[in-house]
């Protein structure tokens, strides 16, 4: 699939985001004031920023407000919806943890219930394609969710949580991989089902529709950012695990916090990236490729 | 709506002949003349001239080649455009309502003032049936001509998709195949219609026919025939002879 840089960056930013409105709604810091106004301004910066880069891969940005009508079938839109709840809740969550310097733990909870729901309705969006055997297990929800939490927890500063998650996280996602690689292969689709015409003898695409490319080649047939994938795996697995050993300094402070929050950030899009471009989507078999 | 209808009234498609389509890709321009000029936004391209030509089709013509374990290869041309699956991933993962199925008669639509161009529907379909329009930032999608079938305004003969009406090779076609008596469902019946990807349980309504098998003699009478080409005689002779000899 194309990684396109607006729906890496929303994933891995929103995600982020998410991640801290989840701590910081259960009162992990439990702040009031104006250190509760630094977290809950970073917080809301990153999930809201997040949500507005993916509106820019849209062909009709004007019209986002249709995508909150079809929650009933459509993991998007029910994205969309627990998104905006979730950040209502959480915003009324950080006013009185700003302006009246009360914690109202009710509402941080919902608000923190929601904040994950919605990075798992993100990752569900991917986990629901069939023709995208990579992304369709569950190992798919289960990295979204422990990058945001883990991520969350690392900008929260709750590193008894956060490094826990982190190998948690690392193990999922080289499961992630070792089935992922498997996926197309055990999927049962390939040629022969796609053409119908595999009993007859060995199929082999032999002439496209035509000699250029096409809307989906570009963007479900994506070949060129595979060749080094191997390379981003240990880079990105290598980024993730930083963190890891930066935090074992004693009383690490901000710019070590920093530095272990840009690691960690990068390690992120590292993977959203092969997330996307070793995804195979089944079309390419029509076109001889994966 | 997005949620797909538990059944629907008619079951509209196409039946795909493989055996008969001759790979001309006139179903391919018959479509996209019909669809730029006809409902909803034209079907544009991008540096159609230039060095990089790309376009929108809703319907393109791949051509395969079989090798048995035993005997000649096959080359099969293969159109493809949508499917209107009864199971169709498409509309479900639409967050707008602008993707849904028709009630009365199956055929899948996209409702191009509600659609965002998210792309997800194409992301969705595994046959590659639904392309996003580059200049106008929406999903296009084979509408099975539905301005077409029910159009009052052109002579009956006419109120058939662009591409069946086109096919030369009579490859293509069109009907309900949800009626058992209709002659698209026997010949479906008849030929062992199949579908694409079954695996993928999408329910396609459109079948495509396989090839039928080859003869194994070309034609039955060439055997028993006096060969054409004789022994030249005259100055084509002597020449023949006299190149022999060198």
């Amino acid at each position: 699939m194309h990684p396109a840089t607006s729906v890496i960056l929303f994933t891995s930013l929103s995600g982020l985001g998410f991640g801290m409105l989840f701590w910081l709604g259960l009162g992990f810091p439990d702040v009031t004031g104006w250190s509760a106004f630094a977290f809950f301004a970073v917080a809301f910066a990153l999930s809201v920023g997040g949500l507005l880069a993916s509106t820019f891969h849209l062909g009709h940005p004007e019209r986002f407000l249709k995508a909150f009508t079809q929650w009933r079938s459509s993991w998007l839109s029910r994205e969309a919806v627990i998104a905006v709840c979730g950040l209502t809740v959480m915003g009324l969550y950080a006013a009185g943890a700003v302006f009246l310097g009360e914690t109202f733990r009710v509402l941080g909870v919902i608000g923190a219930i929601l904040s994950v729901l919605t990075v798992y309705a993100t990752a569900m969006i991917y986990t629901q394609l069939k023709t995208v055997p990579r992304w369709n297990q569950a190992t798919t929800p289960a990295i979204f969710l422990l990058l945001s939490v883990s991520g969350g927890a690392l900008m929260t500063n709750q590193l008894w949580a956060a490094l826990p998650l982190f190998i948690v996280a690392i193990a999922v996602q080289l499961l992630a991989w070792k089935r992922g690689d498997q996926a197309l292969a055990t999927s049962g689709t390939d040629i022969g089902t796609a053409t119908g015409l595999g009993d007859r003898g060995t199929v082999r695409a032999f002439e496209p529709p035509h000699t250029g490319n096409n809307y989906l080649m570009r963007e479900m047939v994506h070949v060129i950012g595979r060749k080094h994938a191997m390379k981003l795996r240990v880079i990105a697995i290598a980024l993730l695990a930083a963190p890891l050993f930066l935090l074992f300094i004693p009383s690490p402070g901000h710019v070590i916090g920093a530095v272990a929050v840009l690691l960690h950030l990068a390690g992120v899009v590292t993977l959203r990236w092969l997330f996307f471009a070793e995804a195979e989507h089944v079309v390419g078999i029509y076109y001889g490729k994966r | 709506m997005t949620q797909l209808p538990s059944q629907t009234e008619k079951k509209l498609g196409l039946v795909i002949d493989l055996d008969t389509c001759v790979g001309c890709h006139a179903c391919v321009v018959s479509c996209k003349g019909w669809n730029t000029e006809n409902y909803g936004a034209p079907l544009s391209d991008q540096d159609p001239y230039g060095a990089d030509p790309s376009g929108t089709f809703l319907n393109r013509v791949h051509s395969y080649e079989i090798t048995p374990s035993e005997g000649a290869a096959q080359l099969i041309h293969f159109p493809k455009s949508c499917l209107h699956c009864e199971d169709a991933p498409c509309v479900t993962v639409c967050p707008t309502g602008a993707s849904y199925k028709r009630l009365e008669d199956g055929i899948v639509l996209v409702n191009e003032s509600s659609c965002i161009g998210c792309g997800l529907c194409a992301w969705a379909c595994p046959y590659g049936a639904r392309e996003m329009d580059q200049a106008e930032g929406v999903m296009k999608k084979c509408t099975l001509c539905v301005d077409r079938i029910y159009n009052e305004n052109l002579p009956e003969e006419d109120r058939v998709p662009a591409c069946v009406r086109t096919c030369p090779a009579g490859a293509r076609h069109f009907g309900d195949l949800g009626d058992e008596t209709s002659d698209v469902s026997k010949l479906v019946a008849e030929r062992g219609g199949m579908d694409l990807m079954p695996e993928q349980g999408t329910k396609p309504v459109n079948k495509y026919l396989p090839p039928r098998p080859k003869d194994e003699t070309f034609d039955v009478l060439a055997p028993f025939l006096e060969p054409v080409a004789a022994e030249p005689k005259g100055f084509l002779g002597w020449l023949d002879k006299t190149l022999e000899r060198l």
